[in-house]
C-alpha cells in the first residue's frame, strides 16, 4: 500500500501523528504539575485516525470532534500556538478561552468547537453535509466519535438522516475499545461497530486504526464516494487510547496483557519502523522531525503562557450574534 | 375549503396557520438559503405539518427544500443545527411541542452555546417551530414549554398571539442569526380554536412587514391593573379586561410577544400607572417565566407596587385529558376576573 503514495506524504504523516504525540505528552505533564487548569482527554494511540483522515481533507471540509481531539484539531490545521493557548485559557486561544480543552476546534480551518456530549457532533456533521449538499459545494463533512456514541440515539437517527438523502458525510469511529472504564463487550453485542452502517443501507468499514497508510486509503474512498454524492460511509476504526479515560485514570479495570498487546500496535513506532525498513525515512531525518517538533512545542507553551487572559466580564460576551 | 374562501377574502383575515405559511412562502422565495425540515410538513396528499402550516409549499418549493423528515426529533434539531452553522437557514418542525424533550441536547448544548464556544466566530440561524398547549389530547400533546427555553442563554423565545404578529415575528425569526424558539398555540392556529370561542384571525397587510423582537404590545389601555399574558392567555385577559369593566376596573393587557428578549420597559411603565401586575400563563405555575418577570418587576418597581405580583398559571399536574379536568387546569378569564377584583379589594 505504502508504495502508492509519494515519500513525502508518508513522512509528513508519520511527521503529524509524531507531532499530536508529542504535544499531548508535553501538555500532560504541564498538567500533572497544575500549570494547566482544567481536565484533559489523551488520545496517544489513536493519532493515526485523526491524520490518516484529515490527509484527505481541504479547509473548507468541516470536521467536528469529541472531548477528546486535540488530535483531530491539530491534524486539521488548528495551529497549535493557538491551541495551546487555549488549553492555558488564554484570550488568543482558538476559542479565546471559552472552550478548553473538550471544545478546541477553530472554524477557520474548517473545525467547530469540539462537541464533548457523547454523540452530540453526529447530527451536526449530516447538517453541515445536508447545507454542502443544498448549496451545491464540493465539500465533505466528517464526524469523528467514539465506540460509546454508537449507542447513542444521536447516532442512529443522524446516520440514518444522513443515508436517506446521500449526503456528503463520513462517520468515523474511533473505537477504543473503552466508554469511560467500561469495556465495549459489555454494551454491544455486536463485534463490529461498522456492522451497524448496513442497518441504515450504507457501506460500513473496518480498519485497523492504528495503521495510518489504511485509514487514509479508507478514508480516501469514502470521501471520493461523499464527494460523488454517492452518500455517507461508516468507518470503523479499530484502536485503543494508551492513556485511558482522562489524565487521572489508574485504569485498573483494564487487563495488563491487553495493555501490552495493543502497546506493540502503537501507529507511531510501527510507522517509523516501516519508514526506515524502507530507507524512506533515514534516523537522521527522523531525528531532525523530532527537534523540529519540540522547538515547535516549547514556542506554543511559551506563546501561550506570555498571552494575556481573557478578562473576566469576557465571559459576558458571544451569547447572540 | 374553508382556506379558500379566506384567500378569496379582499380584507385578507387570514388564520395563523396561514400567516404562518405566507411568511414562510416569503422568506423562501426571498432568500434560497431558507428551507423547512420536519416530520410530514411536505408529503404529496399529506397534511402540511400537524397543523397545515406547510400545506401547499412543497408544490412550490420542492421536496428539497421541504424537507420531510423520519420521526427523529433530536436527528432534525441537530441537522438544522448543522446546516444553520454551514449558512444554510432551516425551519424546523416538530409537530408537537412536547416531541421537543428528545430534542433537548441538540437545543441546548449546541445550538445554544457553540456561537459561546467559538468565541463569536459561529452563528447558528434557525428556527425551532414548537406547538404547544392543551387542545384535549392528554399530557403529552399539550405541554407549554417556553419557560424551558427562556432558562437558557442563546435562544430566543417568541410567542405570537394572533396571525399579524405570527407573521412579522416569523419573518423577523428567520432573518435572526440566533437559534429561535418559537412558540406556536394550537387553539391560535384556526377553526378548532374558534370552536372553542377562541379567534385569533387578523388582518394581515398585503404588503411586507417584519416585526422586532423586544416589543411589547399593549393590547388594550387600563388604569387599575396590569395583566401580562401570552399567546391563548391572551384571549383570556381580554375577555376578563371586558368583563371587569362592566364592574368598573379598568385592566391594561400587554402582550410581551417575546420572552426573550423581552420588552420589560413597557411592563413597568404600565406598572407604574397602575401599581398591580397579574401574570397569566398556560405553563405549571413552578418555576414558569411569570416567576421570573413577578421578580424582576419586584426588584426593579417595589415602590411602585401597591400589592403583591400575582401569578396565574396552570397547577402543577401534568395536563389531564377529560375536558372538564383540563378546562379547570387551563387559567381561563374567570380566574382573572377573580384575581383582578381580589388584588384591588374588590371580591
Amino acid at each position: 500500500m505504502e508504495k502508492r503514495l509519494p515519500r513525502e506524504k508518508l513522512i509528513e504523516m508519520y511527521r503529524k501523528m509524531l507531532r499530536i504525540r508529542h504535544f499531548e505528552d508535553r501538555i500532560y505533564r504541564l498538567f500533572l504539575s497544575g500549570t494547566m487548569p482544567g481536565t484533559i482527554h489523551l488520545s496517544q494511540g489513536q493519532e493515526a485516525i485523526a491524520v490518516g483522515v484529515c490527509a484527505n481533507l481541504s479547509k473548507d471540509d468541516i470536521i467536528t470532534g469529541t472531548h477528546r481531539s486535540h488530535g483531530e484539531a491539530l491534524a486539521k490545521g488548528v495551529s497549535m500556538k493557538s491551541l495551546m493557548a487555549e488549553l492555558f485559557a488564554r484570550s488568543n486561544g482558538c476559542c479565546k478561552g471559552k472552550g478548553g480543552s473538550m471544545h478546541v476546534g477553530d472554524i477557520d480551518v474548517g473545525m467547530l468547537p469540539a462537541i464533548a456530549i457523547v454523540g452530540g457532533g453526529i447530527p451536526v456533521a449530516t447538517g453541515i453535509a445536508l447545507a454542502f449538499k443544498m448549496k451545491r459545494l464540493d465539500r465533505v463533512a466528517v464526524s469523528f466519535f467514539g465506540d460509546g456514541a454508537s449507542n447513542e440515539g444521536a447516532f442512529h437517527e443522524a446516520i440514518n438522516m444522513g443515508a436517506i438523502w446521500d449526503l456528503p458525510v463520513i462517520y468515523v469511529c474511533e473505537n477504543n475499545l473503552y466508554g469511560a472504564s467500561t469495556h465495549v463487550s459489555k454494551v454491544m453485542k455486536l463485534k463490529d461497530i461498522a456492522n451497524r452502517a448496513f442497518s441504515y443501507g450504507i457501506p460500513g468499514v473496518v480498519v485497523d486504526g492504528n495503521d495510518v497508510v489504511a485509514v487514509y486509503e479508507v478514508a480516501r474512498k469514502a470521501i471520493d464516494r461523499a464527494r460523488k454524492g454517492e452518500g455517507p460511509t461508516l468507518i470503523e476504526c479499530k484502536t485503543y487510547h494508551i492513556g485511558g479515560h482522562s489524565r487521572s485514570d489508574p485504569r485498573q479495570y483494564r487487563d495488563k496483557e491487553e495493555e501490552k498487546r495493543w502497546l506493540a500496535k502503537d501507529p507511531i513506532p510501527r510507522m517509523k519502523k516501516k519508514l526506515i525498513a524502507t530507507n524512506i525515512l533515514s534516523s537522521e531525518k527522523s531525528e531532525n522531525i523530532e527537534a523540529a517538533i519540540e522547538k515547535e512545542i516549547d514556542e506554543a507553551i511559551k506563546f501561550a503562557q506570555s498571552s494575556p487572559s481573557p478578562k473576566p466580564e469576557d465571559a459576558l460576551r458571544d451569547v447572540f450574534a | 375549503m374553508y382556506l379558500l374562501k379566506v384567500k378569496e377574502n379582499k380584507l385578507r383575515n387570514l388564520t395563523v396557520a396561514e400567516a404562518l405559511r405566507e411568511a414562510i412562502r416569503e422568506e423562501m422565495r426571498r432568500d434560497e438559503s431558507v428551507f423547512c425540515i420536519g416530520e410530514d410538513i411536505g408529503i404529496k396528499g399529506g397534511w402540511g405539518g400537524a397543523f397545515t402550516v406547510t400545506l401547499g409549499l412543497s408544490e412550490e418549493f420542492g421536496h428539497e427544500r421541504i424537507l420531510d423528515t423520519p420521526i427523529s426529533e433530536l436527528g432534525i434539531a441537530g441537522i438544522a443545527v448543522g446546516a444553520a452553522l454551514a449558512g444554510m437557514r432551516p425551519i424546523a418542525d416538530v409537530e408537537y411541542g412536547d416531541f421537543i424533550f428528545l430534542a433537548m441536547d441538540q437545543l441546548i448544548n449546541n445550538a445554544a452555546k457553540l456561537r459561546y464556544m467559538s468565541a463569536g466566530k459561529l452563528k447558528v440561524p434557525m428556527v425551532m417551530r414548537i406547538p404547544v398547549g392543551a387542545s384535549g389530547r392528554g399530557a403529552q400533546h399539550a405541554q407549554s414549554l417556553e419557560s424551558y427555553f427562556v432558562h437558557v442563554p442563546g435562544l430566543k423565545v417568541v410567542c405570537p398571539s394572533n396571525a399579524y404578529d405570527a407573521k412579522g415575528l416569523l419573518k423577523t425569526a428567520i432573518r435572526d442569526d440566533n437559534p429561535v424558539m418559537f412558540f406556536e398555540h394550537k387553539l391560535l392556529y384556526g377553526a378548532k380554536g374558534r370552536r372553542e370561542g377562541i379567534d385569533a384571525r387578523g388582518e394581515v397587510p398585503e404588503e411586507e412587514y417584519l416585526l422586532p423582537f423586544g416589543v411589547a404590545e399593549i393590547k388594550r389601555e387600563g388604569e387599575d391593573v396590569t395583566v401580562v399574558a401570552t399567546l391563548r392567555m391572551v384571549y383570556a385577559a381580554l375577555s376578563a379586561a371586558e368583563e371587569l369593566e362592566k364592574r368598573g376596573i379598568s385592566v391594561e393587557v400587554i402582550d410581551p410577544r417575546t420572552l426573550t428578549p423581552l420588552d420589560l420597559e413597557t411592563i413597568l411603565k404600565s406598572v407604574h400607572k397602575t401599581n398591580r401586575l397579574i401574570i397569566v400563563h398556560e405553563d405549571n405555575l413552578t418555576g414558569g417565566w411569570g416567576a421570573e418577570l413577578a421578580t424582576r418587576v419586584t426588584s426593579e418597581a417595589f415602590d411602585w407596587l401597591d400589592v403583591p405580583v400575582t401569578r396565574i398559571a396552570a397547577p402543577d399536574t401534568p395536563v389531564p385529558f377529560a375536558p372538564i379536568m383540563e378546562n379547570y387546569f387551563v387559567p381561563n378569564s374567570e380566574d382573572i376576573v377573580r384575581t383582578a377584583a381580589s388584588v384591588l379589594g374588590k371580591s
